[in-house]
């Protein structure tokens, strides 16, 4: 098949990720009282961020 | 339950799923130029690929919030749907019936029955798994949109056409392909969206020594031994002593291998992602592929119950909400977890996985019914000898045809619950027996279309009977059972051990039924017939050099010991 799905997966989370940490910077500190404190957007959005990227490069690899 | 206001930012994630999930159909539109390109994918799709489609079709609404739901009512026992349920069907599947699945380019599971078999056995089973998807995929809009109403305020019929247009769009571009890379997609939606929820969640209750103890008292204060709800085993020496009402028998065997069995086996639904793999070997790895995260689920769907079972009874920031009739409202089990820990943001992605999880239940629905139709019905019994490009157009119709019919069925849903309840009660009845037909048809040369015809009518009627003539205790008789009688024959206690009894008595009257009425009828089907079809009359498949863990057997050994360990682990 002419798609490789790790190329979109990558992009969706890489974007998705990207978002949330920009949201977790720019975010009133108070919203993360429900969780528990912690900058959940910052620290998961970087994580998804971190997917996102490793899918795309395995894609890219591949197709390359 | 108050309900939960969305920021821009997560409407903005939702807004980029769905772009993706679109686009991905409409990258793949030029790939569609043969029937079997929309309904099988052209067999083209890679093991790993496959696999996770293979758990994320089954990965619907019914899964996420039911399994958080039975988490919080049962405990940790509800990982038994994995660990005892699913794992060993799924290697099984992969192990032993795949090589007659893809190995006798059967395009469906119903086109199985009549190579194996004859024509009414597939036409009794395409017909009830027909009318069967359908009413799955109504039912799974149906709670999205019951769901988006309560949490976010959107208006009902908004939620079902925007959902419907989606999945609509995607398989109509795409085809299968299009729903199992969408799955995948949907895979990763769902792990990433509710890791942070257990983590929240359980660092919330003190870790899982934490969450044992405050779960222990529920279980003193419901009547039960201290570890009822954090033990699997442990507790089910007898029926009594545990929430569930079931003891291991009737869990090993109702659930485990009548009911698991069934389902992850002979439901097209998942088979349909693995006959679509790029080879034999792919095909075969499929299923064993998806056990691996399958037994990693627990973790996110049942442990979120678990965690606001335990909050609810101890004052925690999460509390289930009380239904109408003053008891707790279990189903509520996500979507409070979600609401209590997830910030604007966060939610936006929790909401979009909740939404992915029913997009790619009604998904896998649509593309198992318009496969089923057109191949099993349409061409067999309305019109035969078309052109392929024909049956392509047919497949494209039937996928409108199938949304819109299971959008009928969603507003249905809401005017008439209990006409729902009873058909899945049907569903039930249909599909208990029908593991011992797939099992005496491939392992056993003898048995004939007569046979496993009667078979599964009369396992069928026996699973009715049985309900019919047992209640679960507390319940009055109608829909939950005993209809058939003025003073039902036994009382089970729970409905959940009604159900896996039901399962036992309809697989046992199949099995028997089949192989004695096929003693006394004629063999039709001869061995050249019957190649490639039974398991003495078909070549071993050729392993490739492989290292031995790479193979089928030595992958599913692995998997099997993985279940084992973590079944000893929450003894």
């Amino acid at each position: 098949m002419g798609l490789d799905i790790r190329i979109p997966v990558g992009m969706m989370f890489s974007i998705m990720g990207a978002i949330l940490f920009i949201y977790g910077l720019t975010s009133d500190p108070r919203i993360y009282e429900t969780s528990l404190g912690i900058n959940v957007n910052l620290w998961w959005g970087l994580a998804l961020l971190v997917f996102g990227l490793v899918m795309l490069v395995l894609g890219r690899r591949k197709a390359a | 339950m108050t309900s939960i206001q969305l920021g821009s930012v997560d409407y903005l994630l939702l807004i980029i799923y769905f772009v993706f999930v679109l686009s991905i159909g409409w990258a793949l539109r030029r790939y569609m130029k043969t029937s079997s390109d929309f309904f099988l994918s052209g067999r083209s799709i890679p093991a790993w690929i496959a696999g996770l489609a293979f758990l994320s079709a089954n990965l619907g609404a019914q899964e996420v919030i039911g399994m958080a739901a039975s988490g919080a009512k049962y405990g940790i026992a509800t990982s038994h749907f994995y660990w005892v349920g699913a794992i060993p069907a799924m290697v099984f599947v992969g192990i032993f019936m795949m090589p007659f699945y893809y190995g006798s380019r059967a395009r469906s599971v119903p086109e199985y029955l009549k190579l194996r078999f004859d024509e009414k056995t597939r036409a009794f089973n395409a017909i009830s798994f027909a009318t069967m998807t359908i009413f799955s995929s109504g039912i799974s809009m149906y709670a999205l949109a019951k769901l988006f109403g309560l949490l976010l305020g959107w208006d009902f019929s908004f939620s079902i056409w925007v959902s419907a247009l989606i999945v609509l769009l995607y398989i109509v571009l795409g085809g299968l392909t299009s729903a199992i890379y969408n799955e995948v997609l949907q895979f990763f939606l769902i792990v990433l969206g509710f890791i942070p929820l257990v983590f929240l969640g359980l660092r919330d209750v003190g870790g899982w020594a934490g969450l044992t103890d405050r779960l222990s008292r529920v279980s003193v204060q419901q009547g039960f031994e201290p570890g009822a709800w954090t033990s699997s085993w442990s507790h089910l020496g007898s029926s009594s002593a545990n929430p569930m009402g079931v003891e291991w028998f009737g869990m090993v065997m109702g659930l485990g291998f009548v009911l698991s069995f069934g389902y992850w086996c002979t439901d097209f639904l998942v088979v349909q992602r693995a006959m679509a793999a790029d080879s034999m070997s792919a095909a075969r790895r499929t299923p064993l592929i998806a056990a691996v995260p399958k037994m990693l689920f627990p973790f996110l769907v049942i442990l979120p119950g678990m965690i606001v079972m335990a909050q609810t009874f101890s004052d925690g920031r999460a509390q289930l909400p009380l239904k109408p009739d003053g008891t707790l409202d279990f189903d509520m089990a996500i979507p409070v977890m979600l609401a209590t820990y997830f910030p604007s943001g966060l939610l936006g992605l929790g909401l979009t996985a909740l939404m992915a999880s029913f997009m790619s239940g009604m998904a896998g629905n649509v593309t198992a019914f318009n496969t089923v139709w057109t191949y099993d019905i349409y061409q067999s019994y309305i019109k035969k000898g078309g052109s392929d490009a024909h049956y392509l157009w047919v497949g494209r119709v039937t996928t409108v045809i199938g949304i819109l019919l299971s959008i009928g069925t969603a507003y249905l849903a809401t005017r008439f619950n209990n006409i729902m309840d009873f058909l899945q009660l049907v569903f039930a009845f249909v599909n208990a027996p029908l593991f011992a037909t797939f099992l005496l048809g491939m392992f056993w040369r003898r048995a004939t279309g007569h046979g496993a015809f009667s078979g599964l009518l009369l396992g069928t009627l026996a699973a009715a009977f049985h309900h019919g003539l047992t209640l679960p205790q507390n319940a009055v008789a109608g829909i939950k059972g005993g209809w058939l009688v003025t003073e039902v024959l036994h009382r089970y206690p729970s409905e959940m051990a009604q159900n896996f009894w039901t399962a036992i008595y309809a697989w046992t009257v199949c099995f028997v039924m089949t192989i004695v009425i096929s003693l006394v009828t004629p063999r039709l089907k001869s061995d050249k017939d019957l190649a490639g079809l039974v398991y003495s009359l078909t070549p071993k498949p050729v392993e490739e050099e492989k290292a031995w863990y790479r193979r089928p057997a030595g992958f599913g050994l692995i998997v099997l010991g993985l279940a084992a360990i973590l079944n000893i682990i929450f003894w």
